[in-house]
C-alpha cells in the first residue's frame, strides 16, 4: 500500500502538478491564437512574442510596483502587475490592429499574406522586446515559493516521496479557470461576445444584421492581449523570465490549437492539456515508479524513459502531424468560436 | 402608390451589366414574386435592391425616400429584412442566438418580437436551444426568416426561399409568408418554383435577360398563354 501510494505521490508530483501548469500555460496561449484565427482567418505567428511582450511588460510594472514597496504578502507582487501589464499589451495590439492588420483586412488580403505580416509582427515584436529589456534572464517571482513543501509533505504523511506544490503552480491553474470561465461566459451570454461568435460563423450574415466587422476585431484584439499577457507572464513566473523562450513555446502553442481545433475555444483548452501532458508522459523517468510497485527482483536497471526531456518539443510536433494527418480540423472540428 | 420600389436598375457586378432596365415594386401586405429563366437577374435585382451590388442607374425608393446611397446596414434600419438564398442563419449558434443577432442592431427589448417568431413558427421554440446548423432544410429557412423578421421590418426581401426543400416544406414556407404578408409587411421574393409562387402572388414580374419582360397580377401571368409556354412549363 505504501508502496502504492508512493508512486501515485511520483507521478503526481512529476507529471500531475506539472502538466496542470504547463498546460494552462499552453492552453491560454492556444485560446489567443484561436481567438485571432476564429475572427480574422489566420494563423498569428506573433502570438508568442506577443506572450513575451505581456511578460516584459508584467516585469516592468513589477519593478515599478516593487521599488514604491507594494507587496502582495505571500503572492507574487507580478499578480498585480498584471492587470497594468495587459493594459499596455492590450495597447500594443490594437496599435499594431490599426497601423497593420486593418489596413490589411480592409483590402480582404488572403490568408497567407496575414499569415507573413505575422511573422513579421514576431520579428518587429522580439526585436523590440530585446530593445527594451534584453535578451538576458529576468527573475521577477516574489513572495513564498512554495503552497506545499516535499519535506512537509513527507513529514505529514511518512511517504518517502515527497509532493511539492510552487505558488507559481496554484496561481496559474488558479487564474486559468477566472480567466477562461470568464472568456465563456463573454462569449455564450453577453450581446458582444456572441456578435464576435456570428461574425466568426459567417461575416456576411453578421454584416447583414449590422455587426460592425471593425468593432469585432477590436475587441478580438483586446481578448488576445489579455490572454497572451497572462499566459505569458504566468510562464515567466513559473520558469523564469528570458525572452527567447517564448519563441520555442509557440511550437507547442500552435500543436494545442490545432490537435483541439483551431478557431475553436474548448479545443485549445483541451489541447493545451493534451500536449503538455504528453511532453510529460514520454519523457519522465519511470524507474523509480517500477521500483515502487514491481517485486524487488523485476526492478528496472534503467531509467525506463521512453524520450530524453530533450525530446520534449519533438512530442509536440509529432502529435501535430499525426493529427494533421488523421483529422486536420482537431478534435473539436474547430472554425469558430 | 408602391411602398418599396426599385426603379430603371441598371448595373450589375463588373463591367457588363446584369440589370438593364429593370423595375420592381410592392406595396404594403402584397406579396410581389419575381420570377423568369437561369440567369435572368432575379437574385441581383434583389440584392441591388438591397445595396448588395452597385447600380449605375436607377434608384431604390422606400416609402417614398430615396435611399439609393445607403449601405444594406442602413436600409435594415429603413425597414428592410433580407434573407439571402444561402448561408442564411449562423449554424453554430442556437435557434435563440440566431435570432438575437438578427435583432444585433435593435436596442430595446428583443423578448416580445422573438415571441412573436416563436407564435409564427411553433416548432422553432421547441428548438431553441439547438445549433440552427443541426436543424432540417425547412426548419433552417423558418430560421432564417425569423432572423430577419427581427428587426420589425415593414418590407421582406426572400431570395429563393424554397430552393433545396420538400414540396411539402415548401407550401408550408409559403403559408407563414402569406401569414407575414396579412401582418402588413410587403414581401418581395425571388423563386424558382415559379408556378406555385406565382399561385400567392398578389403581383408577378417576369424578368429576362434584366429586363421586366412581364408584369401583372399573379393569376393574370398564371393565365397568359405566353408566359405559361415559355416559363412555367406549358
Amino acid at each position: 500500500m505504501t508502496d502504492f501510494l508512493n508512486s501515485v505521490t511520483l507521478l503526481t508530483n512529476y507529471i500531475v502538478v506539472p502538466g496542470l501548469t504547463y498546460g494552462s500555460q499552453l492552453a491560454l496561449g492556444a485560446l489567443g491564437i484561436t481567438m485571432i484565427y476564429a475572427v480574422l482567418r489566420f494563423s498569428n505567428f506573433a502570438h508568442g512574442e506577443l506572450m513575451s511582450f505581456g511578460a516584459m511588460s508584467t516585469i516592468l510594472v513589477t519593478w515599478v510596483l516593487q521599488s514604491y514597496g507594494i507587496k502582495l504578502g505571500f503572492l507574487p507582487t507580478a499578480l498585480l502587475a498584471i492587470p497594468f501589464a495587459a493594459l499596455i499589451t492590450v495597447f500594443y495590439c490594437l496599435l499594431t490592429n490599426s497601423l497593420i492588420y486593418e489596413y490589411y483586412r480592409e483590402k480582404k488580403i488572403d490568408p497567407t499574406t496575414y499569415l507573413i505580416i505575422s511573422v513579421g509582427m514576431l520579428f518587429f515584436t522580439a526585436g523590440l522586446i530585446r530593445f527594451i529589456i534584453g535578451p538576458g534572464d529576468q527573475k521577477f517571482n516574489d513572495g513564498t515559493r512554495f503552497i506545499l513543501k516535499a519535506r512537509d509533505f513527507k513529514e505529514m504523511t511518512g511517504l518517502n516521496e515527497g509532493l511539492a506544490i510552487k505558488t507559481t503552480q496554484g496561481i496559474t491553474v488558479v487564474v486559468t479557470i477566472l480567466l477562461v470561465a470568464i472568456l465563456f461566459w463573454f462569449l455564450n451570454k453577453t450581446r458582444t461576445g456572441k456578435s464576435m461568435r456570428a461574425y466568426s460563423d459567417n461575416e456576411d450574415l453578421a454584416l447583414l444584421s449590422g455587426i460592425s466587422p471593425k468593432r469585432v476585431v477590436m475587441i478580438t484584439w483586446v481578448i488576445t492581449g489579455i490572454l497572451a499577457t497572462v499566459a505569458g507572464a504566468l510562464y515567466g513566473l513559473d520558469k523564469s523570465y528570458k525572452p527567447f523562450t517564448y519563441m520555442y513555446l509557440v511550437l507547442p502553442v500552435f500543436a494545442s490549437a490545432i490537435l483541439g481545433g483551431v478557431g475553436n475555444p474548448l479545443g485549445a483548452i483541451v489541447g493545451g492539456y493534451v500536449i503538455a501532458f504528453s511532453e510529460l508522459i514520454f519523457t519522465f523517468a519511470y524507474k523509480k515508479v517500477f521500483t515502487y510497485m514491481l517485486p524487488e527482483h523485476l526492478a528496472p536497471k534503467g531509467l525506463v524513459q521512453l524520450l530524453s526531456t530533450d525530446y520534449k518539443i519533438a512530442v509536440s510536433f509529432v502529435i501535430l502531424v499525426i493529427v494533421l494527418l488523421i483529422k486536420p480540423t482537431g478534435i473539436f472540428s474547430g472554425k469558430t468560436i | 402608390m408602391s411602398f418599396l420600389i426599385g426603379e430603371n436598375m441598371i448595373g450589375g457586378y463588373g463591367s457588363a451589366n446584369i440589370l438593364n432596365d429593370c423595375t420592381i415594386s410592392v406595396k404594403k401586405g402584397e406579396i410581389a414574386v419575381v420570377v423568369g429563366p437561369n440567369g435572368a437577374g432575379k437574385s441581383t435585382a434583389m440584392k441591388a435592391i438591397f445595396g448588395m451590388v452597385n447600380l449605375k442607374e436607377g434608384q431604390i425608393k422606400i416609402d417614398g425616400e430615396n435611399v439609393t446611397k445607403l449601405a444594406p446596414q442602413e436600409r435594415v434600419l429603413k425597414g428592410m429584412g433580407f434573407v439571402p438564398q444561402s448561408n442564411n442563419v449562423f449554424t453554430t449558434m442556437t435557434v435563440e442566438e440566431n435570432l438575437e443577432m438578427g435583432g444585433y442592431i435593435r436596442r430595446d427589448d428583443l423578448d416580445e418580437t422573438i415571441s412573436q417568431v416563436y407564435e409564427l413558427f411553433p416548432v422553432l421554440k421547441e428548438k431553441r436551444f439547438q445549433p440552427a446548423g443541426e436543424l432540417s432544410g425547412g426548419q433552417r429557412q423558418q430560421v432564417a426568416v425569423g432572423r430577419a423578421l427581427m428587426t420589425n421590418p415593414r418590407v421582406l426581401m426572400l431570395d429563393e426561399p424554397t430552393a433545396g426543400v420538400s414540396p411539402i416544406v415548401m407550401d408550408e414556407l409559403f403559408d407563414k409568408v402569406i401569414e407575414i404578408a396579412e401582418t402588413g409587411v410587403a414581401i418581395l421574393m425571388v423563386e424558382q418554383n415559379a408556378r406555385q409562387a406565382l399561385e400567392i402572388a398578389d403581383k408577378g414580374f417576369v424578368l429576362v435577360q434584366g429586363e421586366n419582360k412581364y408584369t401583372d397580377t399573379g393569376k393574370a401571368l398564371l393565365e397568359n398563354d405566353d408566359v405559361r409556354k415559355a416559363f412555367l412549363g406549358g
